[in-house]
């Protein structure tokens, strides 16, 4: 089992993606350069936050020409396991590997603060270890998380259970109070409807240890895990 | 192509244009033994600016305490470097971007941030960690006439502020919020904190003062030194293009060119992500061991890159400018050696192996040419096609500009009695209103409306973010260690007592190191002041550099680097001096970093007071005295609307025993809490420790004194509010006697949710915690948005 994380320039949680999975999992884990169309054998790859390309003429827009991608897209339609986090999330929207796009902050403000957000749906490789409904504190840091998709395909997401995580307050009974961004539906992440890419928001590789103030972020990580052990657990 | 601007005559009123008096002048036709061109002329006035020479306080700085057995580069490089243990080292530096920032808010609050990380990771180490240190006016008017301040004139105390001023603040506050946010999140280093204070001289000059720390593996560091004859000279980064050049008037006004006359605004622009791609590359580029030397092109750009790295070295460095990258056509040599677009590094390789070097740039896509090399001879050439435009020997240049001992002249003691102090109320007075009025105020309130817009985060290593602790405090992943890092610097206090007012800016910043559980180490500071040419701010500057000094000597933390910025003037006077000290401590074990939140309840709440020890041979001062004291705190600001007085008499004795302490009962896990006493006093601090915690509230009883308000607003220093569970309050207690530091137990951790002040006997402050926070959290966005 091995992870990839790509390293987009402008890219600036790689870092806390590889510590998360390498230091605090203690999985294989290793960087992969944008401009390599080879990712290394790895069974599940991270698109890391940051600002791709500065950032600069939409988040993500530039990210998805780079050649990395191909390959991703390539594994993705193959059904390997892709997360993209914060500014990973919206080069997957841009790469078309998910459906919708970021809109600005309803503030029109960056946002760097702990959110909740519940686990919708448990039946996917990213939350197979959370239990339904499971509230998790969890840190955003983005000026682009204004989630947002035509009716039609906001309808197609809820009926093939696509929406993985909502934000919501901290006893989860509020869920537009707990919106920091304006998402449409409060949508803090969604998955393929495969299920094997997924992107959110929310940052969970700084939610993995006590001292950094939340761990709720492991149990994305963990059930990434447990989701690859399954399969080769199958395979064998 | 070389360009008719070379050709044209230098006289005394074309150098005066450039800042350049008669004498300075001489000085140079005497360095050169001949006359300047025109581009000579331009590469003297900004390295011989107040800016980049530091000529009027040369003479002063040179009485800071700037040694010390962890110091491993004092000032003089682009950052001090420390020793923080396990083949580590953490270089840091803070800068000041107050003009550009009132200019252009954005953009001069973003390349302050930009150049001082650049300044960093100059240095090799990777930065982990950005403070900023922010001063504005006020930013809502003055209240009605009855309220109005009334106060010391001099000390801005009676200034009006009208709706119109007010406006401006707040938007000069928003951009300059913007800023700072926007280049840290993208460049990727966590914004940790700093502090933002609003006085109404800061108006039209806001304080922007940003530090960075970065760490590196102590064999790691690069200096600025330009060495081994023959070795290329590489441009990397940025293009440059006309921004910031400082001629441009003088350029439109002895009518060169059409392009030259075209009016440039003097602010940078800032491009984060070209900063970070420059970041990652630099530190690559650094590890293939090919590079020699670097140094970053900040204030006077592609000049002060070459004439300090050839001094610094003892070479000499030739370049030529037509392999210089450019973004705009026909550039003259005068605009290219003055840009000071930003996001560009100069570097020194090793002869042979720069196509090592090139390679890295050319991975991360940013331009990089070896431009020239560098020479025996100690000369800074620069060609442009061949043809030499400039010719200056470079040591003179960098180091031998005018030092000036500039007239000082104590003011005139301020015209003030006992009437214009604060009187304290005798009965009656609302204290629990006064203190959500105080809660309020924006220097006091809730900064989180400012800090969320900060990616505190990145990096994971926040153990302690904005507000957590008196410190930022954040983590060194490969150890068990941790650094601290806090900025002080009270403006009012300094105005009012430049000494004691930079003394106490120094105890403040290390009192709030050492309540994190950190040992403070080192400091870095930026000076602001008003025009050098003023004797009265020269005697502030004066008078602040021994307060620094002292200080820093007293509490055993050297100054290491900084920056000095002059000419803050508005409302046509000074702005209040305004030392502000970035203080740099060492926390053994991360996973013991006390924070300011109450934990439990129950716990004991105890004063720590390093003046009412057995030590301290402390006498208290008579009533007036405190009246006096009392006049220059913040409760007086915002309630008295009185600026006036002394601040608080400092005891360096007393607060190296408070530091002391603390650090020790971190380090026995002693604690549970810890909160220093400092802008709004006892009841500020006390309720900010039931903010930060969860379901909380206190009983305190405050002792007695000169009045109710003094000792809960009072802001006397040497103090910290801890919080200790009750078993080890006898271990607290011995600690303290060891240090020679009072510990009064005044109160209990409750579970109530309330804060309750008693003094003698009576209630005094009674309110639910949510309520006082209500008045504190949300301030700030009411007063901006009218929320």
């Amino acid at each position: 089992m091995k992870f990839g994380v790509v390293v987009f320039p402008g890219s600036n949680c790689d870092h806390d993606a590889f510590h998360a999975i390498g230091h605090v999992l203690q999985k294989p884990v290793e960087f992969i350069w944008h401009q390599s169309e080879d990712l290394r054998g790895c069974d599940a790859i991270i698109l890391p936050g940051g600002f791709s390309y500065g950032d600069y003429l939409r988040t993500g827009a530039i990210a998805r020409f780079s050649p990395v991608m191909n390959s991703v897209e390539k594994f993705a339609k193959s059904g390997g396991l892709v997360l993209g986090i914060c500014n990973g999330f919206q080069i997957l929207c841009e790469a078309g590997l998910l459906p919708g796009a970021m809109m600005r902050n309803a503030g029109l403000r960056f946002i760097c603060r702990h959110v909740h957000i519940r686990v919708e749906q448990t039946d996917s490789p990213f939350t197979c270890a959370a239990k339904k409904g499971q509230i998790l504190r969890i840190p955003i840091a983005h000026s682009d998380g204004n989630y947002n998709c035509d009716a039609a395909t906001l309808a197609e997401l809820e009926k093939n259970r696509q929406i993985l995580f909502r934000y919501t307050t901290p006893d989860g009974l509020n869920d537009t109070a707990g919106n920091p961004n304006g998402s449409m539906a409060n949508i803090a992440g969604i998955c393929s409807r495969e299920r094997n890419v997924a992107g959110l928001m929310p940052h969970p590789e700084r939610a993995m240890e006590g001292v950094l103030d939340s761990e709720d972020g492991v149990v994305v990580f963990r059930s990434m895990v447990e989701a690859l052990a399954g399969v080769a657990k199958a395979m064998a | 192509m070389a360009t008719a601007q070379t050709e044209i005559k230098v006289t005394l009123e074309i150098a005066a244009e450039h800042g350049i008096t008669r004498e300075e002048y001489a000085r140079i036709q005497k360095i050169l033994k001949r006359d300047p061109n025109i581009t000579e002329l331009g590469i003297f006035s900004v390295m011989w600016s107040e800016h980049c020479s530091y000529k009027s306080s040369k003479v002063h700085l040179k009485r800071l305490p700037t040694r010390g057995k962890l110091v491993v580069q004092g000032p003089g490089e682009n950052a001090g470097v420390v020793d923080i243990g396990e083949g580590l080292v953490a270089a840091f530096k803070i800068e000041s971007h107050n003009h550009p920032s009132f200019v252009e808010p954005f953009q001069g609050a973003t390349t302050g941030v930009g150049g001082i990380l650049r300044d960093i990771f100059t240095m090799g180490a990777r930065p982990i960690a950005v403070m900023d240190s922010l001063r504005f006016g006020e930013i809502s008017r003055s209240g009605e006439p009855t309220t109005r301040p009334r106060g010391n004139a001099e000390a801005f105390g009676a200034h009006v502020t009208t709706e119109e001023e007010a406006a401006k603040n707040r938007r000069i506050l928003d951009g300059v919020i913007r800023g700072v946010g926007s280049y840290g999140n993208c460049f990727g280093v966590p914004t940790v904190g700093g502090e933002v204070a609003f006085e109404p001289c800061y108006s039209q000059n806001p304080l922007v003062n940003a530090l960075a720390l970065g760490i590196a593996r102590k064999e790691d560091l690069f200096f600025a030194k330009a060495k081994g004859t023959g070795n290329p000279v590489i441009y990397v980064g940025a293009k440059t293009g006309r921004d910031g050049i400082h001629g441009a008037s003088l350029l439109a006004s002895a009518e060169f060119t059409e392009e030259s006359q075209q009016k440039r605004p003097n602010v940078q622009v800032g491009d984060p992500f070209m900063e970070k791609l420059l970041l990652e590359a630099c530190l690559e580029a650094m590890k293939t061991g090919a590079v020699v030397a670097i140094q970053d092109m900040g204030a006077a750009g592609l000049t002060c890159s070459t004439c300090e790295m050839a001094s610094r070295g003892a070479t000499g460095i030739e370049i030529d400018l037509a392999k210089v990258p450019q973004r705009e056509t026909g550039m003259s040599p005068y605009e290219i050696m003055l840009s000071e677009s930003q996001e560009r590094m100069l570097l020194v390789a090793e002869r042979g192996r720069e196509q090592e070097v090139l390679a890295v740039f050319k991975k991360w896509g940013l331009d990089a040419t070896v431009v020239g090399e560098v020479k025996d001879g100690g000369l800074l050439v620069v060609k442009d096609h061949g043809a030499v435009v400039a010719q200056i020997p470079a040591h003179p240049l960098a180091e031998e500009g005018p030092v000036y001992n500039r007239p000082i002249a104590e003011p005139k003691p301020r015209k003030e009695s006992e009437l214009d102090w604060f009187h304290f109320a005798t009965e009656g007075a609302e204290l629990t209103e006064n203190l959500k009025k105080l809660l309020a105020s924006p220097t006091i309130a809730s900064k989180r409306w400012i800090t969320e817009q900060y990616d505190t985060m990145v990096r994971t290593n926040t153990l302690a973010g904005p507000g957590a602790s008196d410190a930022a405090v954040v983590r060194i992943k490969e150890t068990k260690r941790a650094l601290a890092l806090a900025t002080d610097g009270n403006g009012r206090w300094t105005f009012l007592n430049p000494k004691a007012g930079a003394m106490h800016a120094v105890a403040e910043a290390a009192r709030n190191v050492a309540a994190s559980g950190a040992r403070p180490i080192a400091a870095t500071n930026c000076l602001n002041f008003g025009s050098p040419e003023k004797p009265e701010v020269m005697w502030q500057f004066s008078q602040a550099i021994d307060g620094l000094g002292e200080a820093c000597v007293a509490l055993g933390t050297p100054i290491t680097g900084g920056n000095v910025s002059f000419y803050n003037e508005t409302l046509r006077k000074s702005i209040y001096p305004t030392p502000v000290i970035g203080m740099l401590g060492i926390l053994e074990d991360a996973s013991k970093v006390l924070k300011v939140a109450f934990r439990k309840e129950g716990d004991v709440i105890v004063l720590l007071d390093g003046s009412t020890s057995s030590n301290a041979a402390h006498q208290a001062p008579p009533r007036a005295g405190k009246q006096r004291e009392f006049s220059s705190s913040e409760y007086s600001k915002a309630i008295g609307g009185i600026v006036a007085g002394e601040p608080p008499a400092i005891e360096l004795g007393a607060e190296k025993w408070v530091i002391d302490c603390l650090v020790s009962l971190a380090e026995a896990e002693t604690l549970q809490s810890a909160h220093d006493v400092s802008d709004g006093g006892l009841a500020v601090t006390l309720a900010e420790s039931c903010f930060a915690a969860v379901g909380l509230g206190a009983n305190v009883a405050v002792p007695e004194d000169a009045s109710a308000e003094y000792a809960l607003f009072g802001e006397r220093g040497a103090r910290v509010v801890v919080s200790v569970s009750p078993e080890k309050l006898g271990a607290l207690r011995t600690t303290a006697r060891q240090y020679g530091v009072g510990a009064h137990e005044i109160g209990k951790v409750t579970g109530d949710n309330t804060l309750r002040i008693e003094y003698k006997g009576q209630a005094v402050i009674s309110a639910t915690v949510p309520a006082l926070r209500e008045a504190w959290a949300c301030s700030l966005e009411r007063v901006l948005f009218g929320k």
